[in-house]
C-alpha cells in the first residue's frame, strides 16, 4: 500500500536554512546538509528545499548545496524557488534533485510547466500554489498569490491547479497563506477541494502545529503528503513521533 | 592484498537521476564508471541503466548514442545488468507511452499506463512483496518500503520473470529478474538504506558471477 509522505521543508537563504512566520519574519535554523542528514536518519519520506535567495550567487550556492545533500541522503529531494527557465530546472536535477518546484514563474509563464514536463517528465515538475481565502465570497474560494505570497494574481486557486495539471504538473504543493506560520492546522477545505479535483498527488502545506494537524490534512484534507517546517526544525514533534502517532490512528506510513 | 574492484558501469545518456545513482554506488565504496560509450559497456563487470521520465525519450537517447545493440548484446551474453525505473521499462517489447513506441524487446511484454481511481503518478514509498527468494533481496525485509515515481508499469508475458510485486490499485511487477539481468520499477537510489542494500546485493551478485 502506498504510504502517506511526511515532508520537512527547509527554506534556504544564501546556503542557510531559515523559516518565516507567514512569510515575513525569518529565524536561522541551521545548515541544510546537516539538517537533511538528520531528517534522513529520522525517517522523513522526502525533503523540500525552497531557495528564497534573490541573487544569482545565491542560486549557484543552492546548486552546490543540492550536490552535497545528494551525496549524503538517499531519499527524494524537491527544490524550488526562483526557477525561471528549463535550464534552471536542468541544473538542479543534474545536481541531484528529483523534482523541481515552480511557483511565480509558472503563473507568468505557464508553458514552463509543459516544457519542463516534456523535457524531464511530469513526475519532475511540482507546481507550488500559494493560496489565500477570499473573504467576501459566497462559495469557498481562494486566490493565487505569487512572489512569496506578496502579490495577488486574481487567479482562482482551484482553476489554476487544474490547469497546471493539464499542462503537465506531476504534483501540487499547496500552501495556505492564511494558515502558514500560525501552527493552528492546515486549511483543510482548500486542501480537500484541490486534492479531489486533480489527478496528481497534493502536498498540504502551511499551518502544522501538532501531529493531529497532519492527521487531519491526510484524512479530512485528502492530502497525499504533508509538509511542515518549524515543528520539525525546532524539535517540537520529531518525524518519528509523528509517524508513530499517524500509524496508531490507522494511516499507512513508512516506519 | 587488495581485491580488484569490479568495473561497475553506469550508462550515461542524460537521465536526470544519473548523479543520485552514482552517489549511491559511491556510498557503497565503489568507484563506478559513468559512460555513454558502447565499448566501455562491453568491458563492464556490471552495468546499471538509470532512468527517469519517458521511456520513448530514453529509447531515442540510447539510440543516438548507438547503445541499443550493445545493451542487447551485453544482456544476451548473460552478464550482470540492473535497470532502474525507465531502465526497467525499456527492457520490454514496447510501451504505450507517448502514443506507443518500441523498446529493447529483451523481455516479452508491454509497458502500460497505470489506471483506476488513483492518483497518477504513483508517487511515494510502497512495499515490495518478494515472490521468490532471490540474492537481490538478501537482507531486505518483506516490510521494506521503496520509493516509486511512475505512471506506467511493465506487464511481462511470462510471469516467471516477476520476483517482486507492488500494489497500487492493482498488483504490478516491481522487480524483474532473468538470469543475471535484474530491474526495479522503484528507485533504489532514493529508497534509503533498503535501496542501498539492493545496489549492494546486485554488485555482490555480479562479483560472484566472475
Amino acid at each position: 500500500m502506498l504510504t502517506k509522505r511526511i515532508i520537512p521543508c527547509l527554506d534556504v537563504k544564501d546556503g542557510r536554512v531559515v523559516k518565516g512566520t507567514s512569510f515575513a519574519r525569518l529565524r536561522d535554523a541551521g545548515d541544510p546538509v546537516a539538517l537533511a542528514s538528520f531528517y534522513y536518519r529520522e525517517g522523513a519520506d522526502e525533503l523540500v528545499f525552497l531557495d528564497i535567495t534573490a541573487t544569482p550567487e545565491g542560486r549557484d550556492t543552492m546548486v552546490e548545496v543540492v550536490e552535497r545533500i545528494s551525496e549524503k541522503v538517499f531519499m527524494p529531494l524537491t527544490v524550488g524557488g526562483g526557477l525561471r527557465a528549463v535550464s534552471d530546472m536542468r541544473r538542479l536535477l543534474m545536481a541531484g534533485a528529483d523534482k523541481v518546484s515552480i511557483n511565480s514563474a509558472a503563473v507568468s509563464t505557464p508553458e514552463l510547466i509543459s516544457e519542463g514536463a516534456a523535457k524531464f517528465g511530469s513526475q519532475c515538475i511540482v507546481v507550488a500554489i500559494d493560496a489565500k481565502r477570499l473573504e467576501n465570497s459566497k462559495e469557498p474560494r481562494w486566490e493565487v498569490y505569487i512572489h512569496s505570497g506578496q502579490k495577488p494574481t486574481g487567479k482562482d486557486a482551484l482553476a489554476w491547479a487544474e490547469r497546471a495539471v493539464m499542462l503537465g504538473a506531476g504534483e501540487i504543493l499547496l500552501t495556505s497563506i492564511d494558515a502558514d506560520g500560525h501552527k493552528a492546522g492546515y486549511d483543510l477545505e482548500l486542501t480537500r477541494i484541490i486534492s479531489e479535483a486533480v489527478s496528481v498527488p497534493v502536498i498540504a502545506s502551511g499551518g502544522a502545529g501538532t501531529p493531529e494537524d497532519l492527521y487531519m490534512a491526510l484524512t479530512e484534507g485528502k492530502a497525499d503528503a504533508v509538509l511542515a517546517a518549524s515543528i520539525f526544525h525546532y524539535g517540537t514533534h520529531p518525524v518519528g513521533e509523528i509517524k508513530k502517532y499517524l500509524k496508531q490512528k490507522g494511516i499507512a506510513v513508512r516506519v | 592484498m587488495t581485491v580488484p574492484q569490479p568495473v561497475i558501469t553506469i550508462i550515461d545518456y542524460g537521465a536526470s537521476n544519473l548523479r543520485s545513482v552514482t552517489n549511491a554506488i559511491r556510498r557503497l565504496g565503489y568507484q563506478p564508471l559513468v559512460t555513454g560509450s558502447a565499448k566501455e559497456i562491453a568491458g563492464a563487470d556490471a552495468v546499471i541503466l538509470p532512468g527517469v521520465g519517458a521511456a520513448p525519450d530514453t529509447m531515442v537517447s540510447l539510440d543516438k548514442l548507438g547503445l541499443l545493440a550493445p545493451i542487447k548484446e551485453y544482456i544476451a551474453a548473460g552478464r550482470p545488468f540492473l535497470g532502474v525505473c525507465v531502465g526497467l521499462q525499456v527492457l520490454f517489447t514496447s510501451t504505450e507511452e507517448g502514443g506507443g513506441a518500441p523498446c529493447l524487446d529483451i523481455i516479452p511484454g508491454r509497458v502500460k499506463k497505470l489506471s483506476g481511481d488513483l492518483k497518477i503518478p504513483h508517487m511515494g514509498w510502497n512495499q515490495v512483496k518478494q515472490l521468490v527468494s532471490h540474492p537481490l533481496f538478501r537482507g531486505v525485509p518483506q516490510t521494506a518500503n521503496f520509493y516509486f515515481v511512475h505512471s506506467y508499469y511493465a506487464d511481462p508475458a511470462d510471469r516467471s520473470v516477476v520476483i517482486g510485486a507492488t500494489d497500487y490499485g492493482q498488483a504490478f511487477a516491481s522487480v524483474i529478474a532473468r538470469g543475471s539481468m535484474v530491474a526495479t520499477q522503484f528507485h533504489p537510489e532514493k529508497s534509503g538504506e533498503s535501496g542501498l542494500k539492493i545496489y549492494d546485493n546486485f554488485i555482490r551478485m555480479a562479483g560472484a558471477g566472475k
